[in-house]
């Protein structure tokens, strides 16, 4: 028997030795910790931190893909003061790390401790002192979802181009509005485009909480663990563990992703049916449509 | 004649469509230099010329798909695009440009209909969106309207399970949903495989001895020899030569319509 890719299995062989080699070495290893990876995997404290983050990635994506939407519609539109309001959120958004915008949010009652009413520079009226401090978790979406919405807008955006411009034309032709032909015709055909790479922002979100840290907030499940370990004074069976926890959210999702893909993807290149079927279709004999 | 004077003409006298003088540039090129011409009312008007020749860029004038640089494009009386102030012309808002362009139906080369609504709902849609009729009604016109192009059966259907001349069909009831006054047509049968040409000229037929008012960008001098009123040939921007379509079709003036008619019949 002749094998027909001799280099493939090769490689792949000396990689599952490798694998098998790192697996049974990781085993022996004491810094590995398993029993307390065991121990903490089904921790309450962690199976809530979890929770949390779950509820930072959807409120942050729910959130995000609205204003992205508006955002994206905006860029679009033909008023240049609405299209540069966009330009200029997603200038800073995109052009700042998420990080730092975390950290700003969260030093966000430092800066804006109070309104001044007044003329600037001139005369203040009145200055009101702002005593509400918004729970960190407020904050936290408030910082993910402003970031994500720079992200989205682009999103929606190549979404929305890829729908014929005779879409639109022949909307306006029958008299709707900008804002009907949006809705009714633009939007629901721009999903196939849009839904595939929202869904990689909903993976990239998941990840993303762990940057809630910057604000500080640490209720979400990395900060969890890592509060824990700060106790334990052992961080690598909590870094595993907070690890496999990602993992698992992750292919969740990726399955829910290829499916959605799958459903999206439909109705393209759906078979017509032949012609000769069609009993309505006048019977042209001879008729003016020959001569040309 | 000026549109003070125009305003005053009884209903039935005014010309449905009256061009004067429009222009049209992009960007350095002029597609359309001073077209002036009347359509009357039930009129079937034909416009021919070669590619690029701005026919269809005059037919997208007329509903103010496109904006007209100079010159005046009237629809029943009403100035296109524009609110008449002094001696000043203002743009329309978008919302009154969609108002004027409800009553004006338009028939695409390339359909496009809708493609995630079935038939039914293409037609049904403007009617419900822009007119406020209610859903049950909207969906009875369409039925009607479908039965009327001959695609009674095809109700739930989605565009891309309908042939071309099908598709045409429908997009024409869509336009005729509106309850259009005038309805346009920008090459309605290039983009059809030569067998299914003739289901939609049947249809349009059909239109014309309604009484329907149509301006007709085509290449099917069959058709406007036996169906249209009027013609002109649009050449480089300007119209070169009208008449009756019989008259100009067997027995051109200009040379260059002897030119296009001598290649195309």
């Amino acid at each position: 028997m002749r094998l027909r890719h001799p280099g493939r299995i090769t490689v792949a062989v000396i990689l599952i030795l490798l694998v098998v080699l790192f697996v049974l070495d990781a085993a022996q290893r004491t810094a590995f910790d398993w029993p307390d990876v065991g121990k903490y995997l089904f921790d309450q404290r962690i199976s809530q931190a979890a929770l949390i983050t779950l509820q930072l990635t959807v409120y942050s994506m729910v959130i995000g893909i609205v204003l992205g939407l508006i955002l994206a519609i905006m860029r679009l539109s033909p008023n240049p003061v609405v299209k540069a309001v966009s330009w200029v959120y997603l200038w800073i958004f995109r052009g700042t790390p998420v990080y730092v915008q975390l950290v700003f949010w969260g030093l966000i009652t430092l800066i804006y401790n109070s309104i001044i009413i007044g003329i600037p520079f001139v005369h203040t009226w009145d200055v009101i002192k702002i005593d509400w401090v918004p729970p960190l978790f407020f904050i936290s979406v408030v910082g993910l979802s402003l970031n994500e919405a720079a992200y989205m807008a682009e999103i929606v955006r190549a979404g929305l181009l890829s729908v014929d411009a005779g879409q639109e034309e022949a909307a306006k032709a029958l008299g709707m509005s900008w804002g009907q032909t949006m809705r009714r015709i633009v939007i629901p055909q721009s999903m196939r485009v849009i839904i595939p790479p929202t869904g990689n922002e909903v993976i990239s979100m998941l990840k993303t909480t762990t940057l809630v840290a910057a604000v500080p907030f640490s209720l979400d499940l990395f900060g969890r663990a890592r509060d824990i370990s700060a106790e334990t004074f052992v961080p690598i069976p909590l870094l595993i563990v907070a690890s496999l926890w990602y993992l698992f959210f992750t292919s969740i999702l990726m399955v829910g992703q290829y499916f959605l893909e799958k459903r999206f993807s439909r109705g393209i290149g759906r078979g017509r049916p032949a012609i000769e079927n069609d009993p309505d279709a006048p019977v042209i004999v001879g008729g003016v449509g020959g001569v040309r | 004649m000026t549109p003070v004077q125009r305003a005053t003409t009884p209903d039935a006298a005014r010309p449905m469509v009256e061009a004067v003088a429009v222009s049209k540039r992009f960007g350095g090129n002029e597609v359309l230099t001073s077209i002036s011409l009347r359509v009357e009312r039930g009129q079937v008007m034909c416009v021919i010329g070669p590619s690029g020749s701005g026919k269809s860029t005059f037919l997208r004038c007329i509903n103010h798909l496109e904006v007209v640089d100079a010159g005046r494009l009237y629809v029943d009386g009403e100035l296109v695009g524009y609110r008449e102030r002094g001696d000043k012309l203002y743009e329309l808002k978008p919302a009154e440009a969609a108002r004027q362009r409800r009553d004006i139906g338009m028939v695409f080369q390339h359909f496009n209909l809708f493609p995630h609504m079935t038939a039914l709902e293409n037609i049904a849609e403007a009617p419900t969106t822009v007119k406020g009729m209610s859903r049950r009604d909207a969906l009875e016109r369409g039925r009607d309207l479908l039965a009327r192009v001959g695609l009674a059966s095809h109700a739930g259907h989605y565009p891309s399970q309908l042939s071309g001349g099908q598709q045409q069909r429908v997009a024409i009831a869509r336009a005729l949903a509106m309850d259009p006054k005038l309805m346009l047509f920008d090459e309605p049968t290039s983009a059809l495989d030569p067998e299914l040409v003739g289901e939609v000229l049947d249809v349009m037929r059909e239109l014309a001895d309604t009484g329907m008012t149509m301006v007709v960008v085509t290449h099917e001098m069959g058709f406007a020899r036996e169906v249209g009123d009027a013609m002109v040939f649009l050449d480089g921007g300007v119209v070169v030569e009208s008449g009756a379509p019989r008259e100009l079709l067997a027995n051109p003036q200009h040379e260059r319509t002897k030119a296009f008619l001598s290649k195309v019949l």
